[in-house]
């Protein structure tokens, strides 16, 4: 029966296209497209080459804003969250930058950056850079005490000690918090795209909007940013899955 | 997690201020020393927040902003949690929605603003949509996985003492899966109120988002766009801390280490 | 991190707790958890600290060990004072007490990098078979059952050499049976590398069977109430009547009345 089963989720997916062609079936002359339109915006893309090549100026900066933020934002999170003085310090203005959109930012980054790759990649950025040094710190305030006392009972050095200690204690959570940011990223990179950029999956919907109301391709970049999306999570967790195994990390 | 004696109650003053004035002088040295005409001075910035404030509109647009979020947060709310507990309380029905889920999760909702308009037209509309989607995901998230890691020893009792599956799902799992959920709603108002922000930048022309841009957009106000950003982030902590006072309450206070 | 054990003393005691007294703060209230402290343990010997629960028996330990500090008194090792924790004298947990992320081997060696290749490849190897976990040098320690993995925080332990090993209710976690094991591993480990011993447990027939003095700690705060010695030799024969005896002394100092 498993393979009945199986088919669940698909026979689902398939009711909801056929519903979906129907509505639009049923309102002739309006702008928004089928599934079927849709597949063939997707084919006009391809044909077009412009596909590939804004996804791949999408991941572009979705790599360089990530792996910027986390070079940064990791081990200054684990130093904020080690030292007890550093958090108090700093916790008041991470907790007040937090909940400022990214996107808010994109008059400063229009001003520094100019518009452009730049000025994308830093918003993706600062979207990635908190969400990481918090995880960061929580990841260090949850090692757990005997990991601790049993470093500081063999006499290790304080870089002996956050090589063979903090680092493999605070692992699994990092790597968690890396998939949760980057798909954070991800989210962060479309609608910069569609403000700020001249490129990729975000500036597509503007671009297909604006220039002929082209609403299929509108629909067709946005099922190619959710597959997307979706693929960078799976990948994501299988590394999740890989290291916790190599830790052998028990779940309690 | 240091080794450094304990520090005392008036250093949690003491540091948050002298970091908080590091800053501020560091962002006063560097405007002047790099002699920009454009980018705001903490003082003028401090101005600009005077400003705003003795104009109305800012008020208009804190309430619009908050609206927003009020009404995107509650509808995604009262859709989202029983659909989120239905997901976690029956695995078939998280198998058969959880692949579109997963598709649609990563589409930000500032991509949908096209679709959005022609559902919508323009206005608040749109911009309460787009809150709605980015909190239902989270919200569905957190209540399906809140139920599906109640432990099976608590649902056994529950039959052992001769609860129906529904009284079950209510006076058992529900309040076991309580801590998880209020957990996720705080996430997903604090993407409320990232989504509102975003969204007020593109689709509308009123908001707390719609100020940021236009204060740029009509005469590089640049004090006014840093102004505004410190409203939407001291009012972004506030919804955070209002909602953990909830967390707080009592009889859901179980589900948390002290 | 020394590899030889430290010369006993000239008078034989190794570890001196003098007047020791701990209080904890805690929502501005001072809460007295050990209370003049005065203890000799001396070289080799095996120390049980018995007591009911939350007296202060781990806290004791701790603060033997370096981890606190004594709010007024001290406690010298060697006639040195303790500062702070230190590999001369190591502290075996209840429980996660083992690097989930380092196999057997990883954690047995995880004290020695300050020797060569060889050396310490051999001393682990050592200290596996010592605890018999042989076979399982690259496993990890989710594979490892509860008394291997208390077995593993011994070898770990030992493989540095310590003066001293304090074990905090180490068999607390574990069923009867293998708690009545590992007393005996632990006993022909210590009778094979004799170190000074203290051992924190609330079980009194684990106390009788495995100290060579037993000391008594009230409830909080923790006074010394009692020090019983027990002068039976190893292996000690359970169903003797000195065994009884000394173990009925013991549940009267601790204030039970011994039948069910």
């Amino acid at each position: 029966m498993n393979w009945l089963a199986r088919l669940r989720p698909v026979a689902f997916i398939a009711v909801l296209l056929i519903i979906w062609q129907v509505a639009i079936d049923r309102h002739p002359g309006q702008l928004l497209p089928g599934p079927w339109q849709t597949l063939r915006g997707i084919g006009d893309l391809l044909q077009h080459g412009l596909l590939f090549k804004y996804i791949v100026a999408s991941l572009f900066r979705v790599t360089w804003g990530f792996l910027l933020a986390a070079v940064i934002a990791i081990p200054l999170g684990l130093t904020i969250g080690w030292y007890s003085r550093a958090e108090m310090a700093f916790n008041p203005l991470v907790q007040i930058f937090r909940p400022i959109s990214p996107l808010a930012w994109i008059p400063i980054a229009i001003l520094w950056f100019g518009v452009g790759d730049l000025s994308s990649i830093f918003l993706i950025f600062i979207g990635c850079f908190f969400s990481l040094l918090l995880t960061a710190m929580s990841a260090v305030h949850n090692i757990p005490d005997v990991y601790i006392d049993v470093g500081r009972n063999f006499g290790l050095s304080t870089p002996n000690f956050i090589y063979r200690v903090l680092y493999p204690a605070v692992a699994p959570q990092l790597i968690v918090g890396l998939r949760i940011t980057l798909g954070i990223a991800w989210l962060v990179v479309v609608a910069a795209e569609m403000i700020a950029v001249n490129s990729g999956l975000g500036f597509l919907i503007v671009d297909a909007r604006n220039a002929g109301n082209r609403y299929d391709l509108v629909v067709a970049a946005m099922v190619i940013i959710g597959i997307i999306g979706l693929l960078l999570d799976l990948a994501m967790r299988s590394l999740e899955q890989v290291k916790s195994f190599r830790w052998g990390f028990p779940e309690n | 997690m240091s080794t450094l004696r304990k520090p005392a109650p008036w250093e949690k003053f003491f540091w948050p201020i002298l970091a908080a004035a590091l800053l501020l002088a560091i962002w006063h040295y560097s405007v002047i020393w790099t002699a920009t005409k454009v980018f705001p001075s903490p003082l003028s910035v401090e101005k600009g927040l005077v400003e705003l404030v003795h104009k109305h509109v800012l008020w208009a647009d804190i309430i619009d902003s908050l609206r927003r979020v009020a009404i995107g947060f509650g509808l995604a709310a009262i859709v989202g949690i029983p659909f989120g507990l239905a997901l976690g309380w029956f695995p078939s029905l998280h198998q058969i929605f959880n692949p579109v889920l997963q598709i649609l999760r990563p589409i930000s909702p500032i991509a949908w603003i096209p679709v959005a308009i022609i559902f919508f037209g323009i206005g608040d509309k749109p911009a309460t949509f787009l809150v709605f989607l980015g909190a239902f995901f989270p919200i569905v998230v957190a209540c399906a996985s809140g139920v599906s890691t109640v432990p099976s020893i608590y649902r056994r009792a529950g039959r052992n003492f001769g609860l129906s599956p529904a009284q079950i799902l209510v006076r058992v799992v529900f309040p076991a899966a309580l801590p998880q959920i209020l957990i996720g709603l705080r996430i997903a108002l604090g993407i409320a109120w990232l989504v509102v922000v975003a969204g007020e930048m593109i689709a509308v022309d009123s908001g707390l988002g719609f100020l940021v841009i236009d204060s740029r957009n009509s005469g590089k106000r640049y004090d006014l766009v840093v102004a505004a950003m410190l409203i939407i982030g001291v009012i972004g902590l506030a919804l955070d801390l209002l909602f953990r006072q909830i967390e707080k309450i009592r009889s859901v206070r179980w589900g948390f280490r002290s | 991190m020394s590899t030889q054990a430290s010369p006993p003393s000239t008078s034989g005691v190794k570890l001196q707790m003098d007047h020791v007294r701990k209080t904890f703060e805690r929502d501005g209230k001072s809460i007295s958890v050990l209370e003049d402290i005065n203890l000799d343990v001396r070289n080799g010997e095996f120390i049980c600290l018995v007591g009911p629960s939350g007296c202060g028996k781990s806290t004791m330990l701790n603060v033997m060990g370096g981890f606190l500090s004594p709010t007024s008194g001290s406690v010298a090792i060697d006639g040195e004072t303790v500062q702070g924790p230190d590999p001369r004298r190591i502290l075996v947990f209840q429980e996660r007490g083992v690097f989930p992320w380092l196999t057997v081997e990883g954690n047995i060696g995880f004290g020695l990098s300050k020797l060569s290749d060889t050396e310490r490849r051999q001393r682990i190897a050592h200290y596996v078979q010592l605890v018999r976990l042989q076979g399982f040098e690259h496993s990890y320690p989710s594979d490892l059952s509860g008394g291997m993995k208390q077995r593993l925080q011994v070898a770990r332990a030992l493989a540095v050499n310590p003066d001293i090993l304090y074990l905090d209710e180490p068999f607390g976690a574990l069923d009867s049976v293998t708690r009545f094991i590992m007393r005996g591993e632990l006993l022909r480990i210590w009778q094979t590398e004799r170190r000074t011993i203290i051992f924190v447990t609330h079980d009194i027939d684990e106390a009788v069977q495995l100290a060579d003095r037993v000391v008594v700690l009230s409830s909080r705060p923790a006074k010394i109430q009692d020090v019983l010695t027990i002068d039976i030799e190893h292996p000690r024969n359970l169903s003797s009547p000195r065994y009884l005896e000394l173990r009925d002394q013991l549940a009267q100092k601790i204030g039970l009345a011994y039948s069910v």
